[in-house]
């Protein structure tokens, strides 16, 4: 969510019961500006926080001028200093998959990868490293994949330019209340995977400067969004069951939305048999 | 390319700016034809369009209106977007002879609901029975209990906690309640659930148990009826050979009022919808809701599907999942309850009572957030069986003369079960693989003198209890599973049956095939044949 949007937004995804303290909220107040300063973003977004058995960790983003680029992530653990994150490898990515469990809330806690994965711990020791991996690069993948699986915006939000890059759509008034509640009306803010499979007719229905990324109504497996209507039809709130504790919310007809991620870190492996 | 002008007499534009003496005059010799070139351009843009009955004309001094009215910043970037909201504007306005109905959006009707909920009913009784009640008030303090789970992040927005707050009250109004709290509030995939926990009035609930009973035996009455009926049926045809499976006997739930079913609970999906209440739990229903995980949908008529199959709907899902939440996250600091010194119990795991400790002494919040055996829990804890208080089935099934014998085996079998006894401290709760059951903060560290110590479960996310001097409390926010580190994995189906086995006397062979058969017919046909040949040989020698 918009750094600048905070308190309204909070106000809106108090519904799952997760939230930041006051002393949390004013220490974001005053620190994400001085990121936004220190690191030249055009806009910042708090991500939102990962709760580690001892301690939590707290993430911001920052966006340049083409907002589909590579976000920068920072953490923190107490929401006043702030640390960039490496962007994430694929071999990180990897790894990171098949750690299991809470996150410890110490960036430099140590998984040792040999009971995990023993190729890997082979290689790390030929390279002559320690086979672990850090809490910090578990921290970087997760970020990444959330972000990539139920990372969403509404449609129409963002406009892609003919030179490519994609800007807010300054004539984006909100999405209308019937609209609000289709699945359909949502893209995750990815490189889209599954534009190039539709169909000539449906095709023919996109419009190529606000139809660039994929649609929610795909999603493997079906049902893993839950929509909701909040505060009396007012807030439209979209959680996600995959990575519980994602919460989207958007107010129809108005140009306010975000998204923002409170919970433990952990993909919930066992959606099939909940559904 | 640099300015053209001043033209000196010696460059080649010279003089050609002066009227008269422009590159074009030859074209248009005279103002005359300017003026009706400039009135056939007009005319060319007042052309309405054959598509849209729209001329360009018009459109463009709509544009310009709206950008001179509006004064946008960037307004080349984006003057293709007025441009066609300009268009959008003009159809709407002008396709509809009609007018719409007025759509009532969702919106007000929940407005209606809030609002409703603000009303004060019926002022004058309401001041006698304040004056007549001692003791503590049954309505709790949502607000100040949503302060203090502020300080550590947790909780809802303080206008759905204030809705929450007038809805308690409204049942307290209806319903008779002793004791009353608000429990949390559970997530579903449609709808959410706010749910109340209540000790009844004594006496009302008798009520309840006596309708439910008298529906039970009503019911029971009706299938003797129809099984009677059945049977008449039955004997006219032979009957097939009945099972002689009998189900294991139900274990029996707890009463109203004791264990699981110690508080009754109410549920509603919105604060201004009615309360409902969910009905008591049985420990078949926790025994099974333990090897499932589902999520909620919202709606408490919907029905479980799972395996092993859930005996009953999502309203008894929902209560056997609060009466675990309850059993394995209720906690308050050590010694502000106690056992009540009166009563002379050998067997602690009988007491099910507690009462307030008037003499406790509030640790500082530093020591609660160290040591974790400044918690204890003070519900009681749920055993294998789905109660808290084993029974012995083998017991109650003396009466039965049939059951004796199946019954000499399970006496093997069955053990009592111990559970940890009431008002344990919770540092003695397990953890799973490296992490510890609960995970205690203080609420600030800039500022101790006034941090609230504060518990988070690791066992079931979303349950938290803050204390801060004699104040504690407990909630939940989530959606109501526990935690696995483990991917869930669901029961397997019990074997298949093991087949009768054989024995000399009873082997399985293959069936004949067709042609098996037709061979083994002809072979006895031929065999007959030649028997009667050889019978008529005879009888022709003789």
């Amino acid at each position: 969510m918009e750094a600048l949007s905070l308190p309204a937004a909070l106000a809106l995804v108090a519904g799952g019961g997760a939230g930041l303290s006051p002393e949390r909220r004013a220490a974001l107040g005053a620190s994400l500006p001085l990121v936004q300063r220190d690191y030249r973003f055009e806009r910042v977004w708090f991500w939102g926080c990962i709760q580690g058995v001892r301690g939590a960790y707290y993430i911001a983003e920052g966006l340049g001028p083409d907002r589909a680029a590579p976000r920068s992530r920072l953490y923190s653990l107490n929401c006043l200093d702030w640390s960039l994150l490496t962007p994430a490898t694929k071999e990180m990515l990897a790894l990171a998959e098949q750690l299991k469990g809470r996150f410890q809330g110490d960036p430099s806690f140590e998984y040792s990868l040999a009971e995990i994965n023993a190729e890997a711990a082979a290689r790390l020791v030929q390279s002559g490293k320690e086979p672990v991996i850090k809490e910090e690069a578990r921290l970087i993948a997760t970020i990444e994949q959330i972000d990539r699986a139920v990372g969403i915006v509404p449609r129409g939000a963002f406009v892609k330019t003919p030179l490519g890059s994609v800007h807010e759509n300054r004539h984006f008034e909100g999405l209308s209340l019937v609209e609000a509640k289709k699945l359909s009306s949502y893209f995750h803010f990815t490189e889209p995977a599954n534009l190039k499979n539709k169909t000539l007719l449906e095709k023919a229905d996109l419009d190529p400067s606000t139809d660039f990324l994929d649609s929610l109504e795909h999603d493997i497996p079906r049902g893993s969004w839950s929509i909701q209507l909040e505060k009396g039809g007012t807030v439209v709130v979209l959680r996600s069951l995959l990575w519980l504790g994602l919460t989207f919310y958007h107010v129809p007809m108005t140009k306010q939305f975000g998204y923002v991620y409170f919970g433990t870190g952990e993909k919930n492996l066992d959606l099939p048999f909940m559904l | 390319e640099g300015g053209h002008g001043p033209y000196q007499p010696h460059e080649p534009g010279y003089g050609l700016d002066q009227p008269g003496y422009s590159p074009y005059d030859d074209e248009i010799p005279d103002p005359q034809a300017r003026m009706l070139a400039i009135k056939n351009a007009k005319a060319y843009l007042l052309k309405t369009s054959t598509k849209s009955g729209l001329n360009l004309y018009d459109h463009f001094a709509n544009i310009l209106t709206k950008i001179l009215d509006e004064q946008p910043t960037n307004t080349v970037d984006i003057i293709e977007n007025i441009s066609k909201d300009v268009k959008w504007e003009q159809f709407r306005k002008k396709m509809d002879t009609l007018r719409d109905e007025h759509l009532i959006p969702p919106t007000f009707e929940a407005a209606e609901k809030y609002k409703a909920l603000f009303v004060k009913e019926g002022g004058e009784d309401e001041h006698e029975e304040l004056e007549e009640e001692m003791g503590k008030p049954s309505l709790p303090n949502v607000m100040e209990t949503a302060f203090y789970f502020e300080q550590a992040g947790i909780g809802l927005s303080k206008d759905e906690s204030y809705y929450i707050f007038l809805a308690l009250k409204n049942l307290n109004n209806v319903q008779p309640i002793q004791t009353c709290r608000f429990w949390g509030k559970i997530l579903g995939l449609e709808m959410n659930y706010i749910i109340a926990e209540v000790q009844l009035r004594e006496g009302e609930e008798e009520e309840e148990i006596g309708e439910e009973e008298e529906e039970i035996i009503a019911e029971g009455q009706k299938e003797i009826g129809q099984a009677e009926e059945e049977d008449e049926q039955k004997e006219k045809e032979p009957e097939p050979p009945k099972s002689t499976y009998k189900p294991p006997p139900d274990i029996p739930k707890e009463a109203n009022g004791t264990g699981t079913n110690k508080y009754v609970y109410f549920v509603c999906n919105e604060p201004g919808k009615p309360w409902v209440k969910l009905p008591p739990v049985t420990p078949a229903q926790i025994v099974c809701a333990r090897q499932i995980k589902k999520f909620f949908t919202g709606r408490l008529d919907a029905p479980v599907v799972s395996f092993p199959p859930f005996p009953g709907n999502e309203a008894n899902y929902l209560r056997a999942q609060i009466a675990r939440i309850s059993a394995g996250t209720h906690v308050s600091p050590t010694g502000f309850y106690q056992f009540p010194e009166d009563e002379e119990e050998e067997e602690e795991e009988g007491a099910d009572t507690y009462e307030e400790n008037p003499e406790f002494e509030p640790p500082p919040v530093a020591e609660m957030v160290e040591s974790l055996a400044t918690w204890a829990h003070h519900v009681k804890e749920i055993l294998k069986q789905g109660r808290c208080v084993w029974t012995n089935l083998a017991q109650k099934s003396e009466e039965n003369e049939e059951d004796e014998e199946e019954e000499e085996e399970e006496e093997e079998e069955q053990q009592e079960e111990r559970g940890q006894p009431l008002l344990t401290l919770i540092s003695e709760d397990e953890g799973m693989k490296n992490i510890p059951a609960w995970t205690a903060q203080a609420s600030t560290n800039l500022i101790p003198e006034y941090s609230v110590a504060i518990l988070q479960s690791n066992r079931w996310p979303g349950a938290y209890a803050f204390a801060s001097g004699r104040k504690f409390e407990n909630i939940y926010f989530g959606w109501g599973h526990k935690y696995n580190p483990e991917s869930h994995t669901p029961a397997l189906p019990p074997p298949a049956e093991a087949e009768f086995p054989s024995e000399p006397g009873i082997t399985e062979t293959v069936d004949p095939t067709v042609e098996e058969e037709m061979a083994f017919k002809a072979a006895q046909e031929e065999a007959l044949a030649a028997a009667e040949e050889e019978e008529d040989e005879e009888g022709e020698d003789d």
